[in-house]
């Protein structure tokens, strides 16, 4: 079956037709070939990962010449199961522009994490299994992103959770990281329950799994009304767990337990902009969906806004890219929720490079001083300056600035925001303007700040900081090339990304057509000044006041405790469930229930002693000695066979089953 | 082929009963020859289960095949009227393959007081028993082997059991037995209600109640309900299952949760609804909440254990729940999903339990505080154990995964007569309920596979990675976990034209 967008059969397969499906089958079966010989090879299995997903890029690749050479969507599918006539499941793939733009990321991202792991994961004892996991998290995201079904992306979306839980948890032997593990997964999986409620929703409309049939039911008004409202808002309740959204974003600050070239594929490219692509997936139905791109808009604006201001207060250098993470993954959301679809996957992609890009080479900085906190850095762009020259181009990435790649999608988002606001009673827009601003000013002053803590100044730190291994730095300065480069094919008006990324079955691209100048200049004044207030605040310490003294100290107090959100989940959820409920259900298991029939079997015991005793002393009751003989005869039994003859007793068994089959044939 | 056919069911449901008998003549002393003997009894059942799968005509899932009817009791018209369809066929198997893995790991490891003489009939026994129940056609001669298996079990308990062993085999006895009596009571109102007088499952069926009383309906089916509920067990009877787990040995923890539960809740769906569908519509709505019950208050309740087998006993009350949620839709989707539940619960837990029990050969303790970082002195071990912890959890792509999301995708439409606002708050429960056995099996995980090596067990000594007869006895399971979970075809392929042939009777 091959269908274009709107159903028809057109198009011929062509190679990638044959072929994509080996993008997510690959990692695939690297992760067994790691698993059961990884540690018999004598690069651990390594290769094998980086092999499997270097291929999986080169058709990656090769599909999005493919598509770029005019050829129209695939989809292709089979039948996982299904009942008769009333379930089909359908294991497929769709491979669109999306598709292939979230096939390079992730491949990109994932080959340059596998290569840098050489050198960051060196000698660690469980190397061939964190290589394993690897494989397995980019296949489970691959096969996510190809999916043509609902439930065939909730399968890899649940494996991309488990794949998580075991590599933020790769340093189990301490307790923290392991419980920063349970809660990502438990936290996802609170969204994901929603998830799947929103797909069993959305069959009970349309009576379908599929994507494009979804998305086409929802635009020709097939399905609609408050059910598809709150379908929709289900589907965006996964999201906000994956993407880390607020209320549910708390999980990826301590996902940093993991190893940071986990921390960078989880941040660019294999986990949380699952919920971003969930989302433009099925963006035609959110259209149609009544006021659930508003709910995301507005969701996404909070999101950005308070995850910006909880970076500005980190020690711990991956926290501050964390949250900034999770500010980001804001602003592709509000993007989406403001109708800008090509801007947040611009973004996406763009957030890919320059994420990766920060995250390794805070891996890169925290292998040389062995700490993750700032204050044990300090003038380290005298020891490492090819960490320091990439950083820094990533860093000026996501502040914003001109002409880095960060800049163009960003921009993006806030034009689009402008428009949509500007457009009707926009208010949900509005909100997300205004909060993107603030975030952009937020960005700018809070990487200031990292970049002034770690590179200037004098070192903090002990021993004596070098530069990393090239298997670490190569893929430093690759991301930072592409960091300077991908921008660019976003440029407004002429760049292709407006031919690849657009609405499903809209005519125009999703950029504005002419392009205002304002803008970009003012944004890139806003970052600007954040700069220079950063660099006076932190570098020069101008204006000096304790953050913990004064009038607004409560202020400080309610970010740095991450506005308790995690205090109250713990303390008003997570432990009362874990110990008095758990308790007052066992307690109640063995009190009550089991009282009743512990109750039942001595009150039986108790009235057959009285009745025997005193009712009547000589004639058999067949009855009350059936009940309660059955518990002596039954612990005699046990004394008796004690002491070793059961034989005996199951042979007196097998005869008296065979009398009584005996016994009922014969009358 | 038709003495085959004709000889294939008998022979895969008696040949343990035979070895059984067959044990009872040999001289104790050679235990060697004894386990080999008992076990090639158990592989000539599992061939004969094989040849079943060959013979049986998948395209036609639906209909009864290999139907064996003779007279038995002629007296009562009781028949021995045996036959497989594509709802029994799965767990026949699995009775026949989870018993033959069992006699396997009973060559690495039968407790005290040893007697492998006796522990290999038991089990040979209580295989003939449990297989024969999915086979049954026979209301009496389905009661018979319901019956059988109360005692084997009561002696493996009661023997080889843990320190309250005495307690936990009367409990398990009395209370099953007490079920039994009214589901035989609700059998025999069958009996004299039917015309002509039968027994006969087919023709009670075809038959009907639907002229009888409702009042005589719904009795007969609290009266069966009583009889599976307890066998399920569904919340509030279960509470003889965690004590029988803790205290049973291995296979027989192993044997209780793979296959004798399912007998409750393969009775429902063999029984209760094909012969009494209206009744079965009038109490469904009570049975999804209970089943919903289960399933949170299984979860809370494994929260709060200590005792790792004891967590897995009441982590199957939980699971049993969701198939008991998918049968109380009565559709399509949550039967076939809570058939394929309880093939991948027997193989999910199943497997928990022989982890369980090889924990307990090794440190001799089962407490989950007193664990501790496993996968550093066992590395092997304590990955089987995530392995089957994650697929209980339900993660898809693992077999755990789609018995719970159908009986779930089932109870988002139920049956068109019943309440669809109270399944769909039921669904919510069960989705509460994913996220609570996730919270409970990672929180396990992490204290028992994760951290460090308490000082106790610090010098490794009688500690020793997965042995060669664990892998022989679990390669299987594990196989067939993955399988399933990445096929669920597997399964539902089989099921489903029988479920449909089922469902025409609830109209």
């Amino acid at each position: 079956m091959f269908l274009s967008q709107h159903g028809e059969a057109v198009f011929e397969p062509g190679l990638i037709g044959h072929i994509a499906w080996l993008v997510p089958l690959l990692p695939f079966l690297a992760f067994f070939v790691i698993l059961f010989f990884g540690k018999r090879l004598p690069d651990k299995g390594h290769s094998v990962g980086i092999g499997a997903v270097a291929i999986a890029l080169v058709i990656s690749l090769l599909s999005f010449i493919e598509l770029a050479g005019g050829r129209g969507d695939i989809e292709k599918s089979w039948t996982w199961f299904e009942f008769s006539d009333i379930l089909e499941l359908e294991f497929g793939m769709k491979l669109d522009f999306l598709t292939a733009v979230m096939f390079v990321v992730v491949c990109t991202i994932s080959l340059l994490v596998q290569i840098y792991s050489t050198g960051y994961m060196h000698g660690d004892s469980r190397y061939t299994w964190f290589y394993a996991v690897l494989s397995m998290f980019t296949s489970s995201m691959l096969f996510l992103v190809i999916a043509n079904n609902l439930m065939q992306m909730f399968v890899g979306w649940e494996g991309v959770g488990i794949c998580s839980y075991f590599l933020i948890g790769h340093f189990w032997e301490e307790k923290e990281n392991s419980s920063a593990a349970i809660k990502a997964f438990i936290t996802t999986r609170i969204g994901d329950v929603g998830f799947l409620f929103g797909i069993f929703a959305l069959f009970a409309l349309a009576h379908t799994f599929n994507i494009t049939e979804l998305n086409l039911a929802a635009e020709e008004g097939e399905i609609g009304g408050t059910a598809l409202t709150v379908a929709a808002l289900l589907l965006f309740l996964g999201a906000v767990g994956k993407s880390a959204q607020f209320p549910l974003h708390v999980w990826l600050p301590d996902a940093m337990a993991g190893p940071t070239p986990v921390s960078a594929l989880i941040h660019a490219a294999t986990m949380v902009v699952a919920g971003i692509y969930l989302v433009a997936r099925m963006f035609v139905l959110f259209e149609h969906a009544g006021a659930a791109l508003d709910v995301v808009a507005i969701v996404a604006g909070i999101t950005m806004l308070i995850a910006a201001v909880l970076a500005l207060v980190q020690d711990d250098i991956k926290k501050v890219l964390a949250y900034s993470t999770i500010s980001q993954l804001g602003y592709m959301m509000a993007a989406l929720g403001v109708g800008a679809y090509t801007a947040s996957i611009f973004h996406l992609f763009t957030h890919a490079f320059f994420k990766a890009l920060l995250f390794l080479g805070a891996g890169s900085l925290i292998h040389a001083v062995h700490s993750n906190n700032m204050s044990d850095m300090g003038g380290l762009r005298k020891y490492m300056p090819h960490t320091y020259k990439t950083f820094l181009i990533g860093s000026l990435a996501l502040g914003g600035i001109f002409p880095f790649a960060g800049f163009w999608s960003k921009d993006e988002i806030v034009g689009e925001a402008l428009r949509a606001s500007s457009e009707g009673t926009q208010a949900a827009a509005l909100f997300v303007l205004v909060a993107a601003l603030l975030t952009a000013f937020l960005t700018a002053l809070y990487m200031t700040r990292v970049c002034v803590k770690t590179f200037w100044g004098e070192y903090r730190g002990h021993g004596h900081p070098h530069e990393s291994p090239g298997s670490m730095v190569t893929p430093l300065w690759v991301l930072a090339l592409a960091t300077c480069v991908v921008g660019f094919l976003g440029l407004p008006v002429v760049g292709p990304f407006l031919d690849w990324i657009f609405i499903p079955g809209e005519e125009h691209p999703g950029f504005s057509t002419s392009y205002n100048i304002v803008l970009p200049v003012a944004s890139v004044g806003i970052a600007g000044s954040a700069i220079w207030l950063g660099w006076q605040l932190f570098y020069k310490e101008r204006w000096k006041f304790d953050v913990l003294k004064g009038p607004f100290a409560w202020t400080y107090r309610f970010v740095a405790n991450k506005y308790y959100l995690d205090d109250i989940y713990l303390g008003a959820i997570v432990k009362p469930i874990q110990y008095p409920l758990a308790k007052a259900a066992n307690w109640f298991n063995q009190h009550v229930l089991d009282g009743v029939v512990n109750g039942t079997a001595a009150g039986t015991i108790a009235s057959s002693r009285v009745t025997y005793a005193v009712i009547d002393q000589g004639v058999i009751d067949f009855a009350v000695n059936g009940a309660a003989g059955l518990t002596g005869v039954s612990g005699g039994l046990l004394r008796h066979v004690q002491t070793g003859n059961i034989q005996r007793y199951a042979a007196v068994l097998f005869a008296s089953a065979a009398l009584f089959v005996a016994a009922l044939a014969f009358f | 082929m038709n003495w085959v056919d004709d000889w294939a069911l008998s022979l895969g449901t008696f040949l343990p009963a035979v070895g059984a008998a067959v044990l009872m003549f040999m001289p104790a002393r050679s235990e060697k020859l004894v386990k080999a003997v008992g076990t090639l009894f158990a592989f000539l059942a599992l061939v004969a289960g094989v040849v079943v799968l060959a013979r049986f005509d998948f395209s036609n899932a639906g209909a009864l095949q290999l139907q064996v009817n003779e007279s038995w009791v002629p007296q009562i018209n009781a028949r021995y009227h045996i036959g497989i369809d594509g709802i029994s066929l799965p767990l026949f198997v699995l009775s026949l393959l989870v018993s033959f893995l069992c006699t396997i790991y009973m060559w690495w490891h039968i407790p005290e007081p040893g007697k492998p003489k006796a522990f290999f009939a038991l089990v040979l026994l209580l295989e003939t028993g449990m297989t024969g129940c999915f086979v049954a056609l026979d209301l009496i001669l389905f009661f018979t082997f319901w019956e059988l298996v109360l005692v084997p079990m009561y002696f493996m308990i009661g023997i080889w059991g843990g320190p309250r062993r005495a307690y936990a085999a009367v409990k398990f006895f009395l209370y099953t037995l007490f079920g039994s009596l009214f589901m035989l009571l609700g059998f025999l109102a069958l009996y004299f209600t039917s015309d002509p007088r039968t027994f006969d499952m087919i023709e009670l069926t075809r038959q009907g109640f639907g002229g009888s009383s409702e009042l005589f309906q719904n009795l007969v089916f609290l009266g069966l309900f009583l009889g599976f509920a307890i066998k399920v067990p569904m919340w509030p009877f279960h509470t003889w299952l965690p004590d029988a787990h803790t205290e049973a040995p291995t296979v027989g923890s192993v044997l209780l949760a793979a296959i004798m539960l399912k007998m409750g809740t393969y009775g429902f769906i063999r029984i209760s609804l094909p012969i009494l569908p209206d009744a079965a519509i009038t109490f469904a709505p009570a049975i999804g909440i209970l089943a919903v019950i289960a399933i949170i208050y299984g979860a809370l309740c494994c929260l709060a254990q200590t005792d790792l087998k004891r967590m897995i006993a009441f982590s199957s009350v939980g699971h049993m729940g969701f198939v008991m949620l998918g049968i109380a839709t009565l559709t399509d989707i949550g039967i076939n999903g809570a058939i394929f539940g309880m093939v991948a619960h027997g193989l999910i837990t199943g497997m928990l339990f022989f982890l369980a029990g090889s924990i307990h050969e090794r440190f001799h303790t089962r407490d989950i505080p007193a664990l501790g970082g496993i996968l550093q002195q066992m590395p092997k071990f304590g990955s089987l154990l995530v392995y089957s912890a994650i697929a209980s959890l339900g993660l898809p792509g693992l077999a755990g995964f789609w018995g719970e999301m159908l009986a779930l995708l089932g109870s988002y439409n139920p049956h068109p007569e019943l309440n669809e606002t109270l399944f769909r708050v039921l669904m919510v429960g069960g989705g509460i309920g994913t996220v609570l056995t996730a919270g409970y099996f990672m929180w396990m995980l992490q204290r028992v596979i994760l951290g460090k090596v308490p000082d106790k067990f610090a010098s490794g000594h009688g500690i020793f990675d997965v042995v060669r007869l664990e892998w022989y006895a679990w390669a299987p399971l594990l196989i067939l976990i993955i399988a399933a979970g990445l096929y669920p075809k597997l399964v539902l392929g089989v099921t489903d034209g029988a479920v449909q042939t089922l469902l025409g009777a609830l109209g």
